[in-house]
């Protein structure tokens, strides 16, 4: 599939390791200085799985867009961003803004190639607009938790004893 | 370039969390994170102090006029009561060796789940009222002084420890923050501050004997309708008796196996074993609760559930107890049963009937735990056992807090587990055995309101899981406690879907060759045998 991100994509892809590195940090700095420590520090899967899921997320996002992958593509890597933030303790715009990050990561890292007309701005705003879409995908994904959370509470209710009771004629 | 404003500032996004101290970050009590306050008729069914309505997030929590005094009396109380605390108030060198042990840590990200934080909140307080330093240099050695603030952050975060001592496996010191917790709670306790998921459950079974408050007649039919079941499916009709004198063994199962999906399919397991076998056994319907919601309450409640056991099988005249599948009570049984309401002389040693097995490990509290109960019959080659029953299932087990880390059980579920299954898998090392993640609903935080924060202290538990789920396509957790089989439910709903919970004697059942049985075509659940075609 094309990428229609033309020479943005060279630098994307040359620039990878540092743009995700910094990617990363803002996103850890959304967390107490104690917690973002930690979630840099510890690379186990197990031990750390938020930073875990964190770093894997946003490999998947940027190789997604580097590869220029379809929007269902993109589902499982969002949501091991967000399904946990949509239990932490974020608003939903804080959530979401992770993905938006991205953004000025990008701007930041190529400042000199976007200036010195390297590459074009059709070519960023291409990019961009690529981002927004997956930043509202992953607002999707967030509602889907919360509701989802909605309706584990009421199962949770109603499920429990109620069920049995009912079918011994206990509750009518 | 410079000059455009970044996205951050574009939606001015205030994502740096507030850099105070943590001693100056007062708590915020927002839903989904706190449990309700305890209801007055609770608190006084159990003649617990300051019955009132109130709840959390309230400014005023309604203390008593003297609340002050009566916190520190308590402290100093405890302090001379339990060594244990006084020396987890002064040993402690802020290593941080367990500071990201702690799965609510993990999970929320919140520094004041890190157990050392936990551990301080309650230290601070110490340090300012009982040392001298903490008197005169105050703030600077970690000392604070003891305001309705630190009361309020007192009730968030020991509300939000499950007790399930992971931390301590790692402390070089083996200091316990589950025992700090434990006394903080019997102190916040004394201001009539404690959770109502908790102190309703106490009142229910002060009174009928059961957490879920099911009364003698209830509880009967409930069984009644579990033989039905187990009728249908096997062809086989169990009679278990109840309250019956001089049967040779008490058995006392968690409520939750009587009363809830999916419990009741491991007590259908259990009373399909105990058939087979002919066992000379009762259940009881004044002693129809192995948990004990007491623990997470205060010591005196904890032994006052407690001694109903002990009561019961002197009542009864049985030789020796044993005890299904739950997980904090074996925590009583272990640690505290024995000193607290024993030495049970009125019983003997227990012995299974069947093996001859003398089981030592019990020699003191007469008590045994099924598992060790089933896996000593399997040795000895006393059950027929169809593992291809469960071949539709695909399982990992999940060891329970308690029965881990304040019993070693290790061996003994793997033991039947493999006996019973040909498809078993274990989640990554440092997620199992003495180092397995708590299922974030423990001591008493299984409730609805709390859902969001048991998301967050569940998920490095479901994460494992998932690993596993996707790797082999596990689709049973399996666990030998009541509460896991309660909160992992939506755990799973929410972080793994397609995986269902399931006691380990719900594995024994559906393989268990009973005599005379008709040929099964369905498992406990009613599902179809042998059937891969719907994992979900
Ligand atoms: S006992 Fe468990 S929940 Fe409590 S602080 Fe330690 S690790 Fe956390
Ligand atoms: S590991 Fe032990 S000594 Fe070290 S900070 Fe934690 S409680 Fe303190």
């Amino acid at each position: 599939m094309d990428t229609a991100l033309g020479n943005l994509e060279k630098y994307l892809s040359q620039n990878k390791k540092t743009i995700l590195e910094k990617w990363y940090d803002l996103i850890l700095k959304t967390y107490p200085e104690e917690t973002a420590r930690f979630l840099r520090r510890n690379k186990d899967q197990f031990e750390n799985p938020v930073g875990h899921d964190i770093r894997e997320g946003i490999q998947g996002i940027y190789d997604g867009i580097l590869q220029g992958s379809g929007d269902e593509k993109f589902y499982p890597f969002l949501d091991k961003i967000v399904r946990i933030r949509a239990v932490q303790d974020f608003s939903p715009s804080q959530a979401v803004a992770v993905i938006f990050f991205l953004k000025q990561v990008v701007r930041e890292e190529l400042e000199e190639e976007i200036t010195g007309g390297k590459i074009n701005l059709t070519e960023l705003l291409v990019f961009e607009s690529r981002v927004d879409k997956l930043a509202l995908i992953t607002f999707d994904i967030f509602m889907e938790c919360r509701e989802k959370l909605a309706e584990i509470r009421i199962n949770e209710v109603k499920n429990r004893t109620y069920k049995l009771l009912q079918k011994a004629n206990m509750i009518v | 370039m410079a000059s455009t404003p970044k996205p951050e500032e574009i939606l001015k996004i205030n994502y740096k969390p507030p850099r105070t101290r943590w001693m100056d970050t007062p708590v915020e009590f927002k839903p989904g994170t706190f449990c309700y306050g305890a209801k007055p008729d609770n608190l006084k069914g159990l003649g617990l102090p300051n019955p009132r309505e109130w709840s959390p997030a309230d400014e005023d929590w309604k203390l008593p006029e003297n609340w002050k005094e009566i916190l520190l009396e308590g402290l100093r109380e405890r302090l001379d009561r339990f060594r244990s605390l006084r020396v987890f108030m002064d040993i402690c060198v802020r290593c941080g060796a367990c500071a990201d042990k702690c799965h609510f840590f993990i999970g929320s990200g919140d520094p004041k789940n890190m157990p050392v934080l936990r551990a301080e909140l309650l230290r601070s307080v110490y340090r300012k009222e009982f040392t001298t330093a903490g008197k005169i240099l105050g703030k600077i050695v970690g000392a604070r002084e003891l305001t309705e603030d630190v009361v309020k952050e007192w009730f968030y975060y020991f509300f939000q420890c499950t007790e399930c001592r992971r931390c301590s496996v790692f402390c070089p010191y083996g200091i316990d923050t589950a025992e700090l917790t434990i006394i903080a709670r019997e102190l916040l306790v004394l201001l009539g501050c404690h959770i109502d998921w908790v102190v309703a459950s106490v009142n229910n079974c002060n009174r009928t004997g059961n957490h879920v408050g099911i009364q003698p007649h209830a509880f009967y039919d409930t069984v009644d309708m579990l033989c039905d079941d187990i009728e249908d499916i096997t062809g086989i009709r169990i009679e278990p008796t109840f309250n019956r004198k001089g049967a040779e063994i008490l058995f006392i199962a968690p409520s939750g196996d009587v009363f809830g999906d999916p419990g009741i399919y491991t007590f259908m397991g259990y009373l399909m074993l105990f058939h087979e076998l002919g066992l000379d056994y009762t259940l009881s319907t004044y002693a129809s609760e192995g948990g004990n919601f007491g623990l997470f309450t205060s010591h005196d409640m904890m032994k006052k559930l407690n001694a109903k056991m002990y009561h019961e099988a002197e009542r009864l005249g049985v030789k020796w107890i044993l005890g299904g599948e739950c997980g904090h009570m074996w925590r009583v049984i272990n640690q505290y049963m024995d000193t607290m309401n024993g030495p049970a002389d009125f019983l003997e040693e227990p012995v299974s009937p069947i093996t001859g097995t003398k089981f030592e490990n019990a020699k003191s509290t007469k008590m045994v735990h099924i598992t060790e109960f089933t896996a000593d019959l399997i040795r000895h080659n006393k059950l027929k056992l169809d593992k291809s029953r469960n071949d539709h299932l695909k399982v990992t087990f999940h060891d329970s807090c308690n029965p881990a880390r304040a019993m070693g059980l290790f061996e003994e579920p793997r033991y039947i587990i493999n006996n019973v299954c040909n498809n078993f898998y274990e989640m990554p090392e440092n997620t199992i055995r003495e180092k397995t993640f708590c299922c974030g609903s423990g001591s008493g935080l299984n409730n609805d309101e709390f859902m969001e924060m048991r998301m967050r202290g569940g998920f490095p538990r479901a994460n494992a899981v998932k690993h596993v789920h996707e790797k082999y396509g596990v689709n049973v957790l399996s666990c030998v406690c009541a509460l896991d089989r309660a909160a992992f439910p939506p755990l799973m709903h929410y972080w793994v879907p397609g995986v269902e919970v399931s006691g380990v004697h719900e594995l024994v059942g559906n393989a268990l060759v009973m005599k005379g049985e008709k040929e099964r075509e369905e498992d406990l659940r009613g599902e179809p045998l042998g059937g891969m075609e719907d994992d979900e």
